[in-house]
């Protein structure tokens, strides 16, 4: 068993490509429960966002895996084949896929090194995987390290202090156009997390006037309210663009919803104002043939990128203490995983149960001094016979299950039980806990797991 | 004495040219300071020249090319300053300033003694600086044009370098080329009107459709249609600045067809 990544992220990939292997929110469960129906594919999540496509699962063999994960990326958009495919994606396994799904959780990845969004969207992505149990014993274990490890980094680090948003760099280009933001208008279409974020540093600078436009005529009302703008009707928006100065657009749709026409006519109706459009969506929701409309400035999330790149910096000194803290981390996940194999598994339950064998032997033959040595054997015999007895059934269903998709389960059930817990479980175990004081959702799932592997008792047995 | 501020002056523009061309392509702001001194000292230097020739003419000369250009270049470093003073825009002094330079060394080429128009010399005195003034809105329009063409293709084409981080705001830009025609063009009017009543003065008739009148009326007319395209059909923004920058060139040709006809071999 082996975990591998399998990917591309706005480093690898432009929009274009980002965009068609987008999966959107709805087609989600679908996409999880194909992905598992590959032959040799234990475990699967998909992580999808503006940023990033990328799938991570617990493979038989590493080779034939990352082939069934490239079919499973192709096959999500028609237009694309599995060779144009190959330049854009990258491809990690063992400790590197988990040091990358830790790097990317605690936004060392980011397009904007230490935002926090990427961990809500791998939150979220965990939770659809749970929903359509896509995961297992180790995708569970080693995400919600990866959540863990996010939240660490930043508490324990000023990463995130230093976050230079895109949103933010929405406003910083906005003031290229208009010198005073007060009397400019935002408009903002769709309720994308990014596009809010930008809305409130929009307000932020000075913009005093929002309108907002959501296709649920509801959502956009209490939009409205929240940024003390008015809705527009989502009928209506193109229309009513021209009275928007800066037009903020995140939404799900799958195509264009803003036309070079539109612009045009709304720049017409200006009078030739400029217009600030802003495209945070992927798929793209405004036509990039609209770059052409003079006085009508369009940037979508990769342009925004690149002002962002330009003012990093100052966070790299942050950065590298977040990189060691992923190395440590990735490091005690691997010796959790390594407990999960199944020969050493058998040998400590071998070594534990002669152990207690022993132990309890000496302590019986000990009281019975009167013994003979014959019947001290016997005494020895019998104890090793019920001890072998009682581990036979375990040893045995652990063989035969280690290439069934449940193998890692009963390796971890069984160390559990006969508590061949080393260090390194204990740690995980410590770990996950304090996960699980961060929402609602980890507390969820550890209750799931708990369902499904009882938890033995703590204590060793004892007679 | 005018002489030598003059010199000293030229001196000053050029090195400040020098230093705010610089300061264009350089990361750093420090550069602004040096090339703000070196503008504010010259402009100094050159009003000492320009008062010392004025007290030191003994009797009423007729305005020459070389007069009217060196009263150019004064009023265009003013109205920098005067911006500098009011927003703090450095970058406009690495456009400016530079025009500035061309027009004081043009002014240097030119004998000081002017061919004479026929001089009615009062009225020709306040046709020359209206007509001046009314250019220095123009020419000021055109800078503005240059920078908003810059920052428009830097923002379309997302290339956040040094140049786009100095210079200001579209919007601003295109403020400044508004406000820029809007007060020249009522002082090119008067200027032609002037003019018109000095010629009536020399020759007799207020026009005589020689070139420089029929120029100056072309002139007229094209910025009167920039204004009049920009409150009534939203010419602004980037047409503005293309307007705006093929007016200034139609009037710095025909200042340079009116000095070579005066100066040059034709006559």
């Amino acid at each position: 068993m082996h975990i591998v990544v399998v990917g591309l992220s706005h480093k690898t990939a432009p929009v274009e490509i980002r965009e068609k292997l987008a999966v959107p929110e709805s087609r989600m469960g679908e996409a999880l429960t194909r992905l598992c129906s590959y032959q040799g594919v234990r475990e699967g999540i998909v992580l999808s966002t503006c940023n990033r496509v990328e799938v991570y699962a617990v493979v038989d063999e590493i080779e034939a895996g990352y082939g069934r994960i490239q079919e499973f990326l192709a096959d999500a958009h028609m237009s694309l084949s599995s060779e144009q495919l190959t330049p854009h994606l990258y491809w990690h396994q063992g400790d590197r896929a988990i040091s990358h799904l830790f790097r990317v959780a605690s936004s060392l990845d980011s397009m904007i090194v230490g935002e926090s969004q990427i961990l809500g969207q791998i939150k979220d992505a965990f939770e659809a995987a749970l929903t359509h149990k896509a995961t297992g014993i180790i995708l569970n274990k080693v995400v919600k390290k990866a959540i863990s490890v996010a939240k660490r980094v930043r508490t324990e680090t000023k990463i995130a202090e230093m976050a230079v948003s895109v949103s933010y760099a929405a406003v910083e280009l906005a003031k290229k156009i208009f010198s005073d933001l007060s009397e400019k208008t935002v408009l903002l279409v769709g309720a994308g997390e990014m596009a809010k974020l930008a809305a409130r540093h929009f307000i932020a600078s000075g913009v005093r006037h929002v309108r907002v436009t959501t296709r649920n005529p509801q959502h956009g009302l209490e939009l409205a309210d929240r940024f003390g703008g008015t809705a527009v009707p989502f009928e209506q928006f193109r229309e009513d663009m021209a009275s928007a100065d800066i037009v903020l657009v995140s939404t799900g749709a799958a195509h264009y919803l803003v036309s070079e026409d539109d612009v045009q006519r709304s720049v017409k109706q200006r009078m030739n104002r400029p217009m600030f459009l802003i495209d945070i969506s992927v798929p793209r929701n405004i036509d990039p043939a609209v770059r052409h409309v003079d006085n009508a400035f369009l940037f979508d999330i990769d342009d925004l990128k690149a002002r962002v790149e330009q003012n990093r910096g100052g966070r790299l000194q942050e950065a590298e203490k977040a990189e060691r803290m992923v190395v440590d981390e990735v490091g005690i996940v691997r010796q959790w995983l390594q407990s999960l194999e199944v020969t050493p598994t058998i040998m400590a339950l071998r070594t534990r149960a002669d152990d207690i064998k022993r132990a309890e032997v000496e302590k019986t033959l000990g009281r019975l001094a009167n013994l003979s040595a014959s019947e001290r054997e016997l005494v020895e015999a019998m104890a090793s016979s019920i001890v072998n007895k009682l581990i036979h059934n375990t040893m045995v269903t652990l063989k035969a299950e280690v290439n069934s998709s449940e193998g890692a389960a009963f390796v971890e059930a069984a160390r559990r039980f006969f508590s061949l817990g080393d260090p390194a479980v204990s740690n995980v175990n410590g770990s996950t806990s304090s996960a699980s004081e961060a929402g609602h959702l980890v507390q969820k799932d550890i209750q799931d797991i708990e369902e499904t592997i009882p938890r033995a008792g703590s204590k060793t047995p004892d007679h | 004495m005018a002489a030598m501020f003059f010199v000293v002056t030229m001196a000053l523009y050029f090195a400040a040219t020098v230093s705010f061309l610089a300061y264009l392509l350089w990361p750093s702001e420090a550069l602004s300071k040096v090339s703000l001194g070196m503008t504010a000292i010259g402009f100094a230097s050159h009003t000492i020249a320009l008062v010392a020739r004025m007290v030191g003419a003994t009797d009423v000369s007729p305005p020459g090319f070389h007069e009217a250009l060196s009263f150019f270049s004064w009023m265009l470093i003013l109205v920098f300053l005067a911006v500098e003073f009011r927003h703090r825009l450095h970058v406009l002094g690495s456009f400016i300033v530079p025009l500035a330079l061309v027009s004081l060394v043009s002014a240097a080429a030119l004998p000081e003694t002017a061919p004479t128009l026929n001089p009615v010399f009062r009225t020709l005195w306040v046709h020359v600086t209206l007509s001046m003034l009314g250019t220095v809105g123009f020419a000021v329009a055109f800078v503005a044009g240059v920078m908003y063409l810059i920052q428009d293709g830097l923002l379309k084409s997302k290339r956040f370098n040094v140049l786009y981080a100095k210079l200001p705001a579209l919007d601003f830009l295109d403020h400044l080329n508004q406000q820029s025609i809007v007060t020249g063009f009522p002082l090119l009017t008067l200027g032609i009107i002037t003019g018109a009543l000095s010629a009536e003065f020399s020759r007799g008739s207020y026009l005589n459709w020689n070139p420089e009148q029929t120029w100056a009326l072309v002139t007229w007319v094209f910025y009167f249609a920039v204004l009049m395209g920009r409150l009534t059909l939203g010419w602004r923004a980037k047409r503005a600045a293309y307007l705006t920058i093929i007016g200034f060139a139609g009037v710095v040709l025909t200042l340079i067809g009116v000095v070579l006809k005066s100066h040059g071999p034709v006559s």
